[in-house]
This record gives structure tokens, C-alpha cells and sequence, in this order.
């Protein structure tokens, strides 16, 4: 049952992140929290950024916590997919 | 190995499998837990591929999904499962190993509808999208200045595809059997918006074409598509986008009820048996599923959109830890969405699939490409879609899901009249199947 490709993840790993946009209603709290990781174009489509930096860590929790209808799913620790 | 030490094994390792895995533990399941991929790449998330990824915006790999809930599995990815044997419990994988379980979660999802060889589809430069290896070597050769695209079919992917080849700056051909884009999933009447985008975008769009092969120059790399009509077009690439299969090869000879449209479950998600009983221990979630939806008076049906996937697959986790007495239906609205053209395009609800008689805009206009449409069928609302006018859409999503009216809210106060059209589905195709809501 070994992992073929798994690999340490470092610190160098960047976050993983993943909007619903079944649920996103383009309210843009994320592109104020975190600008540069969350960008609307248009209207109201979102585009970001699955894979930012882990120096950005701060400014994507503020992302999440600032989504007011929990639409973007954080991973920042290790889990079992590095 | 014991079932018991065998644990819950989840065929299938992209949305649907991750997701259905992290709601397991989140169900407190602490047993063995093992996920079975046929690529060899971590769950990754499939829409942005026809979009940001084709456009270079993204890398293929950056999509890798966040995991919600601490895994603790074995992975075994880059093997595809080739068979299912249910008296053994236990399935082989393409590289020959057996795989015992005392539960299986199906989530193998669907693959992309290849272009036949023998009209053309093993000519170099033609290309299907569906998973990330796909969009890479998709993005690859649009990079490389291809003289014209050439895109068969205008649903979702086809679209998508266009509107990012002219961002691209590439000329670009969409053909496609329908009168309109988007004909089968939101009708001739919405369709026509985005015919409109297709032209302000410089897509030459060949509606009610048909391509019948392709041929190649003399180093076997695609050159031409010959149309029904007798018309060809030159191009030197070309994306099919035909929609889907429901990857269920591996199943025949497992005596389940699978066939390419999906394999088939009790309201529970517990696959069924060929003899129509269902399977205490084998669910399945997402693409792959084909399940009777309480939402539609149980009419069996599969949904393959993002949020089935994610919802199913929770759903069944669920049961599958539950006591066979406490086995709980699965209710879903389907939903999806799109961007192209500069418009976010989001849709609740079955519109073709429960034979909507109309349609009316309740918001916006046509004509500012900024509304929100309802459709409806002997006087219900059953479905809606938004251009651009997203914050709506959840209070239509509710009249949808309760069956109110058509139209559902009719006096707000920055309402106008209403004025319902006919909605302009093609005719269903030859061979009845159960409602398929599509990505194609």
C-alpha cells in the first residue's frame, strides 16, 4: 500500500483552496481580504487563485472567515495529500 | 485479510471519492480507508480546467482539492479498478492487484465521449477535455498558434472552450447540430444570448451542422472536418466536446444494473443488483450515479455537476455507516454554473429533463445579457438561470424546489410584465434514456 508519488510537503507547499460557486453570490469579501488570491471579473465571476502561497496564509483565513456565505474551503496543514 | 480489516474502499479519486472519503470520518468511521484512482494525481477540481487552465491563467496541477476532514487513507492512484467481484468483496486493479472491501463507495465518475477512429478521431491535433492531463496537453498545443480551432459541440466545455480561444486571440469554428449553443441545457430562447456572444466574439458559429470525419495531411495530423451538408472547415486543431460516458466498463460482469448511462441505486444510493435488489454494502455518489430523485417523483436520473458530486457523495457516506433501518433518501436540486464570454452563467433546477413549456425573464433583460430566467412546465416553476444576476437566484432555487407557480415572484417592485416564451428544446435524442443533466 505505498504512496507511489507522495512527497514531503515543506514549507515550500502552497495552500489549497476551492470556492463553491453554487453558493457563491459574488459578494467580493474575499478580493478585499485577500486581494491578488480573489479577483471578480465582469459582473460577477470569480476567479481565484487554487493554489496561493503559503505566505498568504493570513490573508486567505481572513478570506474564508470574511465569505459571508462559506463559500471557500481552506486547506493549510499538512493532510494526507501533500 | 478480514472484510472488517478490509474497510471501506472508494473507487474513484476525484471530487465525488475525496468528498465521500472526508465525510466518512467526519461520520466518525476510524476504520481502514482506501481510495482507487485511474490517474495518478491527487483529487484535483475539474471546472477551472476548461477555463483558466486553457486560457494559461492556472497550471494544470494547481488544482489539487483542500482536503475539509484528516483522511488517514491509503491511496492508490495511477490504477485504474477493472472489476468488481461481489461474492469475493473484493476488486482488481489494472496493474493485476486485488483490492479486498467490506464496503465500496463508486464514484468513477465519467469520461469524455471520444471522437470515433474510424471517421477520423486518431488523427493528431484532435483533442478531448476532461481530465487535467487533457488540459495540459490542450493547453500545450493552443500555445503553439494552431491556424484554427475547430470545436464540435456548444454546450458548457464547447463554449467554455470558445470563449477562451478568443481570448487567446486564435480563429475559432463552433459547430454544432442545434440552432443555438447551449440548446439542450437552457433552450433556443437563452441559447440565442449566447449565439450573440459567440458573434461579438468573432466565433464562427455553424449552426445545425453536423461533422461527419475528419481528414489529415500526409503526416496524419487533422486537416479538414467534411459536414453533412457537404461544406468542410480547415482546421488544425479540434476539441471535441461531445459531453460524456459514465466510466461503468468495469463493472459489467459484477451483475449491477450499470450500463454507460450510469449505474443504478435505490434512493439510499445503495447500487442495485441486476435483479433489482439493492447492495448492502457497494453506494455510489456523483457522475457515475444513477439514483431515483425524490425531487422528481423518484424518476431515476444521474447529475453530473459539481454539486452533486460533493452532496451525493456526503449523502452516501452517511448511509454507508448508517443501520440498514435508518437509510435515508437523497433529495437534490440540481445546479451548476459557467463562465464564458465575460458572463457568469448559473442554473438551478431540471429544465429540458422535466419538459419545460416555457420561459420568461422575472429580472434584467435580454438584451442587457443581465437576467434571470425561469422556466416552467403545465404552470410550475421547475427551473431557473441566471446571466449575470446571481444574488437572485436563491429565492427562485426555493420557489423551484417547492414547485410554486410559474412565474414565482411576480410583484416585486423592479419587476416588469412578464412574458413567457416558448423555451426551444431540440427534440430529445433516438433512444429514450433516463434524465442525464450534463455537462456536454
Amino acid at each position: 500500500m505505498t504512496d507511489p508519488i507522495a512527497s514531503a510537503p515543506g514549507e515550500a507547499a502552497p495552500l489549497r483552496v476551492v470556492v463553491d460557486l453554487n453558493r457563491c453570490q459574488g459578494y467580493a469579501q474575499c478580493c478585499y481580504a485577500a486581494p491578488g488570491a480573489f479577483e471578480v471579473r465582469g459582473h460577477e465571476i470569480l476567479f481565484y487563485d487554487p493554489a496561493p502561497p503559503r505566505a498568504r496564509r493570513g490573508e486567505i483565513e481572513r478570506a474564508v472567515q470574511a465569505c459571508p456565505v462559506r463559500a471557500i474551503s481552506l486547506q493549510a496543514d499538512r493532510g494526507d495529500t501533500p | 485479510m478480514s472484510a472488517a480489516e478490509a474497510g471501506i474502499v472508494v473507487v474513484g479519486a476525484s471530487l465525488a471519492g475525496l468528498r465521500g472519503a472526508e465525510a466518512l470520518r467526519r461520520h466518525g468511521y476510524a476504520g481502514r480507508l482506501t481510495l482507487v484512482g485511474d490517474e495518478p494525481h491527487r483529487p484535483y477540481d475539474r471546472p477551472p480546467l476548461s477555463k483558466h487552465v486553457l486560457s494559461g491563467e492556472l497550471a494544470p496541477d494547481a488544482t489539487v482539492l483542500p482536503e475539509r476532514a484528516a483522511l488517514d487513507a491509503q491511496w492508490r492512484l495511477g490504477h485504474a479498478a477493472v472489476a468488481l467481484d461481489r461474492d469475493a468483496k473484493a476488486i482488481r486493479l489494472a496493474d493485476g492487484s486485488v483490492l479486498a472491501y467490506e464496503r465500496l463507495l463508486i464514484a468513477t465518475g465519467a469520461q469524455a465521449r471520444p471522437w470515433p477512429a474510424a471517421s477520423g478521431g486518431a488523427l493528431a491535433g484532435i483533442f478531448t477535455l476532461r481530465g487535467r492531463d487533457d488540459a495540459a496537453r490542450l493547453r500545450t498545443a493552443l500555445a503553439g498558434g494552431p491556424a484554427r480551432v475547430l470545436i464540435v459541440g456548444a454546450g458548457l466545455i464547447g463554449c467554455e472552450a470558445a470563449s477562451c480561444c478568443r481570448d487567446l486571440g486564435l480563429p475559432v469554428t463552433l459547430v454544432d447540430p442545434n440552432p443555438t449553443p447551449l440548446a439542450r441545457s437552457l433552450g433556443t430562447w437563452v441559447g440565442g444570448v449566447i449565439a450573440d456572444c459567440l458573434r461579438d466574439a468573432g466565433v464562427t458559429f455553424h449552426a445545425g451542422a453536423q461533422v461527419l470525419r475528419f481528414a489529415g495531411d500526409a503526416s496524419g495530423r487533422v486537416a479538414r472536418a467534411h459536414l453533412a451538408d457537404g461544406g468542410a472547415v480547415e482546421a488544425d486543431l479540434v476539441i471535441v466536446a461531445l459531453g460524456a460516458t459514465r466510466a461503468t466498463d468495469w463493472l459489467s460482469g459484477a451483475g449491477l444494473m450499470a450500463d454507460a448511462g450510469g449505474v443504478t441505486c435505490d434512493g439510499a444510493c445503495r447500487v442495485l443488483g441486476a435483479d433489482g435488489t439493492p447492495c448492502p454494502d457497494i453506494y455510489a455518489a456523483g457522475d457515475v450515479a444513477r439514483w431515483p430523485n425524490p425531487l422528481y417523483g423518484g424518476r431515476l436520473m444521474s447529475v453530473e455537476h459539481w454539486g452533486n458530486a460533493v452532496a451525493q457523495a456526503a449523502h452516501a457516506a452517511r448511509n454507508m455507516l448508517a443501520p440498514s433501518e435508518d437509510q435515508q433518501a437523497y433529495h437534490h436540486l440540481p445546479a451548476f454554473w459557467s463562465s464564458q464570454f465575460g458572463i457568469n452563467i448559473k442554473a438551478v433546477g431540471l429544465s429540458a429533463g422535466a419538459g419545460a413549456d416555457a420561459v420568461a425573464i422575472v429580472q434584467g433583460s435580454r438584451a442587457s445579457r443581465r437576467f434571470l430566467a425561469v422556466y416552467g412546465r403545465a404552470g410550475r416553476s421547475i427551473a431557473a438561470v441566471s446571466f449575470d444576476q446571481a444574488r437572485w437566484l436563491p429565492a427562485y432555487a426555493e420557489a423551484v424546489a417547492a414547485g410554486q407557480p410559474f412565474p414565482p415572484i411576480r410583484d416585486a417592485s423592479d419587476q416588469g410584465g412578464f412574458l413567457a416564451m416558448a423555451p426551444g428544446f431540440p427534440p430529445p435524442r433516438a433512444a429514450p434514456t433516463p434524465i442525464e443533466a450534463h455537462h456536454g
